[in-house]
């Protein structure tokens, strides 16, 4: 057919313009990736799974350029002690990183991980392969197979400070593909924080395995740039007793995908993942969640709001499976939009699958405009427009918000939500 | 103070004339309160004059202190001096009633070219007038209304009104929905405003609020018309044979 043939050239046009890099204990995971993405082939707009999101910016073979947005604003998390990592476009920058030794955990990069019996290579690629049933998912094996660098994240303890990934965006016409690789032992604990716009386009693939009782928590701001795209995954397996909590906030970005591939494996486990974003103009971002409960009495949350105007687009697509056996199941998904105006849309695809009689699945999906009785009560008290709309603006998202477990952080988010908001409307 | 002169309102998206000529007068000091059946077009007239969308003026006048109300936008018209004590309260998930009421205060002092008023300053006084209207902390701490009851709400809309210190108070109904004791504590908490430089325009169906909130001059309104103004007696006159004669005689 004509159009798997199309598909066969672009896939080959992306493949023919990237390099492996070579060596190393990965190498076997990264041919097995590049495999599967030669038999999946890149995403195209008549795939069910990209209905909603064109993925043509993402799987061409050269990344649009994107100008970088100078906003003066001082470095998210700075009021938060962390440990920093920096990348600029996709490079790892020894400079203005800190020290990666903190007790209670093994920061390693990936592209200087090279001794033969890395505990990571029974798990780069592997989260990531077993995330493409039943759905593909090939811009994340294209991740595993070409990604230059990453962290590798070995948690053994409780560290005393969150990690913190700074990606930075100094080249206007950067491609990066970075895959992190994240492994809590039992009873382990760890806090990772991501901020910054990464690069003109940004392919990124974490993989997180958390043992029984383990606690990871998961922080993300995607920079600004108005033109930046990125496609994220994130895939992680979880043990008994164990938590998974991971929020992001995107304000601006023509393009984002974020894909959150969650597998409750261990009984008694919780998965939270939450998002807000903010777009405005020509922005159209993407949530899609899968999340598989297989294991006995786990429960699942799935909160994410957007606010829409001047056209924007928000999606947002969430599946909650319930593998036979997997009772006592309480899965919660939310996805709400309030869009400013009448030329903003969102794109919303609930899905539930259950194959277990005894589970409480609940999930919800609205579009609302501001609440104009709402809005007239703050003026009557002499609020202006711009900023009561902000006000209620924050309130929309102050649910997703509130799933962010300390408090530091969750207020360092509202407040830089609050402050872009206030610079928008000015 | 207030002034509205033979003002003409119509409901934007039908045509349908609700307010057809009103004039009043309330000067400093004085608390007036407008009486009147349903649909005579009282609320209206609070909306008009706070700004609300939805109602077109067709001929007349509204100033305040001179400040041509009806040339303003609502959050102007706060800062300017003019408060609504609404009748129904909205209720506003997710925004924290403390943090309304200080983005209140500090916009109107901005929109008057004030200093705002720090954290501390804020708080000192916010507990202090909530503490004289029986609304706890966990009242503040809450979302806008959220949760509250009929006197609460009603209790936090004074509290709004001793925090913002406007010249000119409407008050839609605050008796409504309210037992004896809470219409007290309303009523105490709007007297300990009544100052000489501020203006009350009171509006109820009923002469009960008006036991305890003592009006200088009462009007009667109907089919969207001032048709009576007298003193105190008249309210007792509506208690005592409704409206109807009142009406009667007028036509």
């Amino acid at each position: 057919m004509a159009e798997t043939k199309l598909q066969e050239t672009a896939t080959e046009a992306m493949i023919a313009s990237l390099d492996m890099p070579q060596g190393g204990w990965a190498q076997a995971a990264r041919e097995d990736a590049l495999a599967r993405v030669r038999t999946m082939g890149l995403p195209q707009r008549r795939d069910e799974y990209w209905k909603f999101t064109r993925p043509d910016t993402l799987t061409q073979a050269e990344a649009l350029p994107a100008a970088i947005l100078d906003h003066g604003d001082a470095p998210l998390f700075d009021d938060t002690e962390r440990l920093r990592i920096v990348f600029v476009d996709g490079v790892f920058d020894a400079e203005a990183s800190d020290d990666l030794s903190l007790e209670g955990v093994k920061i390693e990069r990936l592209a200087a991980a090279n001794t033969d019996l890395h505990w990571a290579r029974d798990l780069y690629g592997a989260l990531e392969k077993n995330g493409q049933t039943p759905v593909a998912r090939p811009l994340a094996a294209l991740n595993t197979a070409f990604a230059t660098d990453g962290v590798l994240i070995h948690v053994t303890g409780k560290p005393s400070k969150p990690i913190n990934l700074v990606y930075h965006h100094k080249s206007e016409t950067s491609d990066a593909m970075l895959h992190h690789v994240v492994k809590l032992d039992t009873g382990a604990e760890v806090t990772l924080l991501e901020n910054g716009p990464a690069a003109a386009r940004f392919n990124t693939v974490m993989e997180v395995e958390v043992a029984d009782t383990a606690r990871f928590h998961h922080v993300r701001a995607q920079g600004r740039d108005h033109e930046r795209r990125a496609a994220t995954h994130l895939f992680t397996r979880l043990g008994t007793e164990s938590l998974f909590k991971s929020f992001t906030v995107t304000v601006n970005g023509a393009m984002t995908r974020n894909e959150c591939v969650i597998e409750l494996t261990g009984d008694d486990a919780s998965a939270h993942v939450a998002g807000a974003c903010v777009g405005d103009g020509d922005f159209h971002h993407d949530d899609t969640v899968f999340i598989t409960h297989d294991a006995v009495n786990c429960e699942s949350r799935q909160v994410y709001k957007k606010v829409l105007r001047n056209g924007a687009t928000g999606v947002f697509q969430g599946k909650i499976l319930v593998k036979e056996g997997a009772q006592k199941t309480d899965g919660y998904q939310i996805s709400q939009s309030l869009l400013l105006d009448g030329d903003s849309q969102f794109l919303a695809k609930p899905e539930l699958e259950i194959y277990a009689d005894d589970v409480a699945c609940s999930h919800g999906s609205t579009s609302g405009a501001i609440d104009e009785e709402a809005l007239f009560y703050l003026r009557a008290r002499g609020v202006s427009h711009a900023e009561a709309t902000d006000l209620l603006t924050l309130a929309f998202l102050a649910e997703a918000v509130e799933e962010i477990e300390a408090e530091g952080l969750r207020e360092e988010i509202n407040g830089r939500l609050s402050s872009w908001l206030e610079r928008r409307s000015s | 103070m207030l002034s509205i002169k033979n003002l003409h309102v119509k409901l934007e998206e039908e045509d349908k004339q609700i307010l057809k000529g009103v004039d009043l007068e309330v000067e400093a000091g004085k608390v007036h309160a407008i009486m009147g059946p349903n649909g005579s077009g009282k609320s209206t007239l609070s909306y008009v004059l706070s700004g609300k969308d939805g109602y077109e003026v067709t001929d007349g006048s509204a100033t305040l202190e001179g400040n041509d109300l009806l040339d303003l936008e609502p959050e102007e018209r706060a800062a300017a001096g003019l408060f609504l004590a609404f009748q129904y309260p909205v209720e506003i998930p997710g925004v924290g009633n403390m943090t309304f009421l200080r983005t209140a205060v500090n916009a109107q002092r901005k929109a008057r070219g004030e200093e705002e008023m720090s954290a501390a300053d804020f708080l000192k006084v916010i507990r202090a007038k909530a503490k004289d209207l029986k609304i706890d902390a966990d009242m503040l701490k809450r979302p806008v209304n959220m949760g509250f009851s009929g006197g609460e709400k009603k209790r936090n809309e004074i509290l709004q009104m001793a925090m913002l210190e406007p010249k000119m108070c409407i008050l839609d109904e605050t008796d409504s929905g309210l037992d004896v004791d809470a219409m007290k504590l309303v009523a105490e908490g709007v007297n300990a405003l009544r100052t000489e430089g501020r203006g009350f325009l009171v509006i109820t169906h009923y002469q009960r609020l008006l036991d305890h909130i003592k009006p200088d001059v009462v009007h009667i309104m109907s089919d969207g018309r001032i048709i009576k103004t007298g003193g105190p007696e008249l309210a007792l006159e509506v208690e005592n044979n409704g409206y109807a004669d009142i009406l009667a005689e007028v036509v």
